[in-house]
């Protein structure tokens, strides 16, 4: 009974979500239901607020929640600070993922790596298991394991930044994954194996939302949903075929459908 | 004046002419400087007829002198005249229970072991567990080797030869307004000679810092390291000195001969005064060392996160041929600190090496300076620095500033100079803390990160001291 009720329990609900800048209104009225085992994809023009819904899951400061609400795992999300939601399961993986010199990324790995067990009630892992269990996620990526001693994302690529992202997502295994424009400034080879180090991870337990500007990272990363976002709202949804179609006839026809809604 | 007072003032002064050595050991000396001031110190600590003089010449001296208004600092001018120059030690307490309790729970965020807790915050210690301490046993061990190491005041009498040579050979009685000062009115110090050849088994201090907590406010040390010896000093220490006498003026000299190598590590946390910026410690700080033989190498690495105002250029003259002289400096300033620091390089002898790391961090209100001169001198072929000088700012009420002195006397010379300001990053933070680590965490890990090069520097037990402290510093200083 009480497992049927959790798989009733969409993992994230968010209802008429108002969300603004600055002052300025980004988000306005956005509902979105995500539940376990669910690939969601967020596509829509520049400007439309699909990094702003991501970085408002996470928790970023400078975004202002006017109205709605965020339910994750059937409790209010905005309560709950960046880290506090980070250690209850939600990753984001950033579009221009930050340098932190001097920071060693095998020292920062184990510090998030360790911070997730400690919550979830697991011991630390030792310097051996670590280096394991590092050394394995590293090569299901085909990652450069040199990439641990240097400094966390100083100099890296911008392949190897996002490869490094997806390194963590795999490491803290998340139930929710938000992947902001991740696609963006990747050639093939990368683009595969970001979509590799989803599917890999994909399970009933977990889900993720997608967030992209194009639909070639779709090719490699089946969605269930595609919804597209204008204006600051959900204007259209439907499975991986609606992102075919603004694949091939561009987000001209959403801006017209929505001026005629509005 | 009050009556009282001058009666006070009145009765103690007649008591110099009556001999004040003998009366001396019960009492602290009333608010003051007057030559008779430091005739009695030197009366007090038994000194020979020619220690007295250096430190009366230095007096004249220093009353010659105008205190110094060029660093970046700003306090309200001192009164030189209502300053206690000598104290006796101060009342004990009784147990751990009666100190300030915000001290105590410093001591437990660092891990300061207890019986040093109790020396630090001013408990009376067993006698007999300090004879049978650890620091009794290495000295004996150190003694072996032929290496002193001892208070200031004891090397006077145990080897007044060598305290006579070597005292202001390095930073003379006259070389600045408070070298001068101290020169005058030193209260006690360490002494550190080693032996031709010898290398110091051990950190020197790190079992003795517990007796450097009572040095008092002018403290002065030297030290002394013959041909092809080694030896690495640790001043200070992580846990909070909390002092009375706002104004500390301190002096270090080493003296390396031919292949000599010192490294000299502080971690400096006096009282920085409270959040409002009232009290905390005026830190004056004269620290010099001399490559005075080839291929010698003299290292100062500096922690400074404590004092209300430092003023500190620990230098090297870099005399002999192939010396070496390196500073690397974390200076970390919050609410209304004032730091004023930095280095000199004088390179004198042919293929002279220096470097120059300096990371400074202000928060709050605070404002930070980085002060620094690369001298080459004429004969200084093929002489050569590096210096590296970056500012980490929290938040946008503090200051960084970066100060630069170069004379280059030599077109064969080889000067780098790298500076960099930047804020500690927004984007930083949320990034660690959207992996799970708390803002504290996440505020350490990224200041750690900066001071990296810094702490690479300092012996293994310090380091890790000094990142802690880093962090208490910090508290709260960023959202």
């Amino acid at each position: 009974m009480e497992t049927e009720n959790n798989n009733m329990t969409p993992l994230l609900e968010i209802k008429d979500l108002h969300v603004s800048v600055n002052g300025e209104p980004i988000l306005k009225g956005l509902s979105l239901t995500v539940s376990k085992g669910e690939v969601h994809a967020i596509m829509g023009p520049n400007g439309s607020g699909k990094s702003t819904l991501a970085n408002v899951l996470a928790g970023r400061e400078e975004y202002e929640v006017d109205s709605g609400s965020i339910l994750y795992n059937g409790q209010d999300l905005l309560e709950l600070d960046v880290n506090e939601r980070a250690l209850e399961g939600i990753f984001l993986a950033f579009q221009y993922p930050v340098e932190i010199p001097g920071v060693s990324n095998s020292n920062f790995l184990k510090s998030i790596i360790n911070a997730r067990r400690v919550h979830q009630g697991l011991p630390e892992l030792n310097a051996l298991e670590m280096l394991k269990y590092i050394q394995g996620k590293m090569e299901s990526i085909e990652m450069d394991k040199n990439l641990l001693k240097r400094s966390l994302n100083d100099g890296f690529s911008g392949g190897e930044k996002k490869r490094n992202e997806i390194l963590q997502m795999s490491l803290l295994e998340p139930s929710l994954s938000i992947l902001d424009e991740t696609d963006s400034g990747l050639d093939i080879d990368a683009l595969r194996i970001v979509a590799d180090g989803v599917n890999q991870l994909k399970s009933e337990d977990r889900a993720f939302i997608v967030v992209t500007h194009y639909q070639r990272l779709l090719n490699h990363i089946i969605p269930d949903y595609v919804h597209v976002l204008s204006d600051g709202k959900i204007v259209a949804s439907g499975d991986k075929h609606l992102a075919e179609k603004l694949e091939a006839e561009g987000y001209d026809w959403i801006r017209e459908t929505n001026s005629m809604t509005a | 004046m009050s009556d009282s007072m001058q009666t006070l003032e009145g009765h103690t002064q007649s008591e110099y002419k009556y001999g004040w050595s003998t009366e001396l050991d019960m009492d602290t000396l009333p608010k003051g400087l007057t030559e008779d001031t430091v005739r009695a110190i030197s009366a007090r600590k038994n000194e020979p007829e020619w220690l007295l003089e250096w430190r009366l010449e230095a007096f004249r001296h220093w009353q010659q002198m105008e205190e110094p208004v060029w660093a970046n600092v700003k306090f309200p001018p001192i009164n030189y005249q209502d300053i206690i120059y000598f104290a006796a030690p101060k009342k004990k307490l009784n147990s751990l229970e009666e100190a300030d309790p915000e001290l105590l729970e410093m001591f437990d965020k660092l891990g300061v072991p207890i019986e040093e807790r109790k020396v630090l915050a001013g408990v009376a210690v067993d006698a007999v567990v300090d004879s049978v301490s650890v620091a009794t046993t290495f000295k004996k061990d150190l003694a072996k080797l032929g290496i002193v190491f001892s208070s200031f005041s004891e090397a006077v009498h145990s080897h007044p030869e060598l305290v006579r040579e070597y005292l202001g050979s390095v930073v003379p009685a006259k070389d600045n307004y408070f070298a001068a000062l101290n020169s005058a009115v030193f209260s006690d110090g360490s002494f550190c000679y080693i032996p031709e050849g010898v290398k110091c088994p051990m950190e020197l201090s790190t079992y003795f810092r517990i007796n450097a907590a009572n040095t008092g406010q002018f403290e002065r040390t030297l030290i002394v390291a013959e041909k092809g010896s080694t030896v690495s000093y640790l001043e200070g220490c992580t846990a909070p000195m909390r002092d009375e006498n706002q104004l500390h003026a301190a002096v270090v000299e080493i003296y390396a001969k031919e292949d000599a190598n010192v490294k000299y590590s502080t971690v400096q946390n006096w009282y920085p005064g409270d959040k409002e910026g009232k009290g905390g410690i005026y830190n004056f700080v004269t620290k010099r060392g001399i490559c005075a033989g080839d291929r010698s190498k003299i290292s100062w690495t500096q922690v400074e996160t404590g004092s209300a105002i430092t003023w500190k250029y620990p230098s090297c003259i870099l005399k002999g041929d192939d010396s070496i002289g390196e500073f690397y400096s974390v200076a970390v300033t919050n609410n209304h600190q004032q730091a004023d620091t930095g280095t000199k390089m004088i390179h004198l002898g042919k293929n002279t090496k220096s470097t120059i790391i300096s990371k400074g961090i202000s928060a709050g209100r605070s404002n930070n300076s980085y002060r620094g001169l690369v001298k080459i001198g004429k004969r200084a072929d093929g002489a050569q620095n590096f210096s590296q000088c970056d500012s980490l700012l929290m938040g946008d009420k503090c200051g960084a500033h970066t100060f630069p002195y170069l004379e280059v006397d030599n077109p064969g010379a080889r000067v780098e100079h790298e500076a960099t300001t930047s804020k500690i990053g927004e984007d930083q933070l949320f990034y660690c803390q959207q992996r799970g680590l708390s803002e504290e965490d996440a505020i350490n890990m990224i200041v750690n990160g900066y001071c990296k090069e810094v702490f690479n520097e300092l012996p293994m037990e310090f380091a890790v001291e000094a990142q802690k402290l880093l962090a208490i510093s910090l508290e709260g200083s960023v959202g």
